[in-house]
């Protein structure tokens, strides 16, 4: 069974046996608005925390998705090259990013839960 | 341009509020920049039926007296003798150095009346500019307080008459006062046929409710508007046409009056001369990028070697096009070449390639 996790760059990560999966949440996606074009990592790009690891570009600006954990890139969503609004449709689901293998597991406890975050989010 | 605490309300803040808009700062005004329906829905909505547009940030004058002719004909490069009663023409403002301090929309109102319509961040720089000119001249140059609405798209004829405005004998640029203190003009910045609509504030809220109740209506917030008029191929000033820009770089001539192309009285005419026997080292072109990725404005261009090429002024996805779109200068000798141009965006290089003006076509109502 998964756990979730939230940031405050409001981005979700889901882990599972080490492997997280990496997306923004719905919150995000509504203040960026309809999305046009996801520039996703290459697999196998190792990433340190805060790093811009992907952008998302709605119609009107281009906006940076950070790396919330240490790790190297496993894969990456190319469902989104031909549909980017999936990010838009369902953020915490199929509009997914990218998968690490988390480098270090303590980094998850700085996160929030859910119920955290949506605190914060109010 | 104040800070984002001393921003500008629109009068009619209350019904973009209750329509769930999306605020942020525009050139010093707190401006709807989406509403719950997203920039792609209002975009498409307003090429296919009727967009509503609160343009209320931006400046009307009243330009009045025995020299008004004068004054705009010192002001732009502009004949206002050419211009008959009801007609309204694209102008400029130009400074000595023919930079173009602003573009306006000038219509005549009477023998000695005409309505100039400004932009928002330059209308308190134009209005200062006029005074200056108008020094010794005849003409009172009044700014009024209006709600200034743009509705767009092939609806916008019938929905208005079905509001009780019938404005279809209008043509595309021209305008008139259908009521005390309104002005009508048949223009606007999205390509579309449509309308600009300025009306005093106490008259405003009802009409914005009437054309709201139809259901061929929604609000359009400014980030469709962008979109809409980069897919026309038309400029914001302040990104794609500055005071360092001149008409011949900007590719505007065609705002100019022939025999005024080759000098007369107006501000910043003997740069325009001397620019125009130079020749442009840069133009204004539209630009295509290969692929789904957009180019933004401040975009760098370089050609194969890597060299400098020119930049983008404007640029993001066109909801019609289908595709990224953008404008910006580029150097005329690459031009010229037909140079295979990349635009450098977080260190890859995407092709890009020359494309005319418009991106979709203009849908204008002409006579």
């Amino acid at each position: 069974m998964a756990t979730v996790y939230y940031t405050d760059d409001h981005e979700w990560i889901s882990v599972d046996n080490g492997v997280a999966t990496v997306g923004i949440t719905d919150y995000a996606q509504e203040q960026l608005g309809d999305l046009v074009f996801v520039e996703l990592p290459e697999v196998g790009k190792s990433l340190s925390k805060g790093d811009a690891a992907v952008v998302v570009e709605s119609v009107k600006a281009a906006s940076d998705v950070y790396a919330p954990v240490d790790g190297d890139v496993t894969a990456v969503n190319e469902k989104l090259n031909d549909d980017p609004a999936l990010v838009n449709s369902a953020a915490a689901g199929d509009g997914w990013l990218w998968k690490m293998k988390l480098a270090d597991e303590t980094q998850l406890e700085g996160l929030m839960d859910e119920a955290g975050y949506q605190a914060m989010i109010g | 341009m104040g800070d984002a605490g001393e921003l500008k309300e629109l009068p009619l803040k209350h019904l973009h509020e209750s329509a769930g808009a999306r605020f942020g700062g525009f050139v010093g005004w707190s401006m709807p920049i989406t509403y719950p329906a997203g920039v792609m829905k209002e975009h498409l909505h307003t090429r296919e039926h009727a967009g509503l547009f609160d343009i209320s940030h931006m400046r009307l004058f009243d330009l009045e007296g025995p020299d008004a002719e004068k004054l705009l004909a010192r002001a732009c490069p502009l004949d206002p003798a050419q211009l008959g009663t009801g007609q309204s023409k694209l102008t400029l403002l130009l400074n000595d150095t023919a930079g173009i301090l602003d573009d306006l929309i000038v219509t005549r109102l009477g023998p000695a009346r005409f309505k100039v319509v400004a932009n928002a961040g330059n209308a308190e720089s134009d209005e200062a500019h006029l005074r200056e000119l108008a020094k010794g001249h005849d003409c009172a140059i009044e700014p009024l307080d209006r709600v200034f609405l743009a509705l767009q798209g092939p609806a916008a004829e019938a929905v208005l008459k079905d509001c009780g405005l019938d404005l279809s004998h209008l043509y595309f640029m021209q305008g008139f006062e259908p009521r005390e203190g309104w002005f009508a003009s048949r223009s606007g910045y999205t390509g579309e046929d449509g309308f600009e609509l300025a009306m005093p504030v106490a008259d405003a809220t009802e009409m914005a409710e009437k054309l709201l109740a139809d259901e061929r209506v929604m609000w359009i917030g400014l980030a469709a508007r962008d979109s809409l008029r980069l897919e026309a191929g038309l400029c914001l000033h302040g990104q794609d046409i500055t005071a360092d820009i001149t008409p011949v770089e900007a590719a505007l001539l065609w705002t100019i009056p022939k025999e005024l192309r080759d000098g007369g009285t107006y501000v910043g005419s003997q740069a325009l001369v001397a620019a125009r026997a130079t020749g442009a080292s840069r133009k204004r072109v539209g630009l295509m990028p290969e692929g789904r990725q957009p180019v933004r404005a401040g975009t760098p261009l370089v050609d194969s070697s890597g060299g400098p090429a020119g930049q983008i002024t404007s640029g993001g996805f066109g909801p019609s096009a289908g595709a990224p779109v953008a404008m910006g200068y580029v150097q005329t000798d690459l031009i010229k070449a037909e140079a295979e141009l990349f635009a450098e965006v977080r260190g890859n290089r995407i092709p890009v390639r020359i494309h005319p003006l418009p991106f979709t076509p203009h849908h204008y109502r002409k006579g």
